[in-house]
């Protein structure tokens, strides 16, 4: 019954039978058909998800630097990023690299594997007697001039998956435009 | 008397539930929700796996897109009004009260200082016509987003007392260099920490 019943039927009183009466029906279904339609206009129209963020902490970009820290070669892990989503790592100094330089892409089986792997392959590494646990790896990433935003989102977001805690985005050099070829 | 007949029944089902459940969803979707605001350029972020939230209060949106155009905006309408003040005195432009109001309702523009009373006069829907917006200067010659940054800065802290955080919502097509522009030009102001604006990524 697409009806509300409002109980017409009964209303005869004195128990003689009457012609039968219609019942005083209200017709919902022209009311679901428009509760359905401001339901599909208010979901399309607005924004249930916020935005994600990604925190990003820059170092302070002093003019003059003091004391310029060294690290160590065996722990850096350079990606450089390239146009045409192009993407070079290698480990330690381009010109004695440890490992590399290599082409990588940006997807779960190639970046974030190598991510993974060094996380884990770096602190074995650099144990000593003094420090058992190792050395953290230090991730640099050096964007070039035709890299798009997305690839940097991307390597930032394989650096959170592999919760790499030391990183850095720092300027590209003449030498890593060569090996990218640009 | 003739045979009083079993009335028939209709082959029809129940709406009288169906109603109750669709105005039920109606209300929670009313209730829960806010309204989209229009964009000034459509912007499509870059994925990512991160489940932080953009936070709601304090917080400046930096937009890039259409190949380095930049567009800003301020959450909070109350600090909008203050920003707006702020540049008007820095570029000795007097805004009327109703300008100001006009302004503390646009979620973001990107039109040099010496336009933006036009684009003030304009209704919100003509605002946002595509190619209206060029964006906000930000070269060395004409800095004017250093400017809106400082103020907006100034405004948050002077209204609510906190630091003011930036967002960078960049276009996952946008050249990293007028990323690296935007950011520079924020860490000479001692900015150093940011939200990246990025999308829902699966897994």
């Amino acid at each position: 019954m697409a009806q509300l019943d409002t109980g017409g039927g009964k209303a005869d009183k004195g128990g003689k039978v009457r012609s039968k009466k219609q019942n005083s029906n209200v017709d919902l279904t022209a009311m679901v058909d428009l509760a359905f339609l401001l339901i599909t206009f208010f979901m399309l129209t607005t924004s249930l998800s916020k935005p994600q963020s990604m925190d990003l902490a820059m170092p302070d970009k002093d003019e003059k630097i003091e004391n310029e820290i060294l690290i160590s070669e065996n722990r850096t892990m350079n990606l450089v990023l390239g146009g045409d989503n192009k993407l070079k790592m290698y480990m330690g100094q381009l010109d004695k690299p440890l490992e590399g330089p290599k082409d990588l892409t940006y997807s779960k089986e190639s970046l974030r594997k190598e991510v993974l792997e060094k996380v884990k392959s770096v602190p074995m590494a650099t144990r000593t007697t003094k420090k058992p646990e190792g050395e953290p790896l230090i991730i640099l990433i050096k964007a070039s001039k035709k890299s798009t935003y997305k690839n940097l989102v991307d390597v930032l977001d394989e650096i959170a998956i592999g919760k790499v805690q030391v990183y850095a985005i720092v300027d590209i050099v003449p030498q890593e435009l060569e090996l990218l070829g640009e | 008397m003739a045979k009083v007949k079993m009335s028939k029944k209709a082959t029809a089902v129940d709406m009288t539930a169906m109603c109750d459940v669709a105005f039920l969803l109606l209300t929670f979707f009313i209730l829960t929700a806010t309204a989209k605001q229009p964009e000034v350029v459509p912007v499509e972020t870059p994925a990512s796996t991160v489940q932080v939230k953009l936070p709601d209060t304090d917080l400046a949106v930096i937009t890039i897109a259409d190949s380095g155009k930049v567009y800003f905006g301020v959450k909070a309408p109350n600090v909008r009004e203050k920003t707006l003040q702020l540049i008007g005195e820095k570029y000795s432009i007097q805004f009327t009260p109703e300008e100001t109001k006009r302004f503390g309702l646009m979620e973001e523009f990107g039109v040099p200082v010496n336009q933006l009373k036009g684009l003030i006069a304009l209704s919100s829907s003509d605002r946002n016509a595509e190619g209206l917006q060029k964006g906000i200067p930000h070269d060395s010659l004409n800095d004017q987003l250093t400017e809106w940054v400082k103020a907006a800065r100034n405004a948050n802290a002077e209204v609510n007392e906190k630091q003011l955080n930036f967002a960078i919502k960049g276009d996952a097509k946008e050249q990293f260099p007028e990323i690296k522009k935007v950011i520079d030009l924020l860490q000479k102001q001692q900015v150093n920490k940011f939200n990246l604006v990025t999308g829902l990524r699966g897994e």
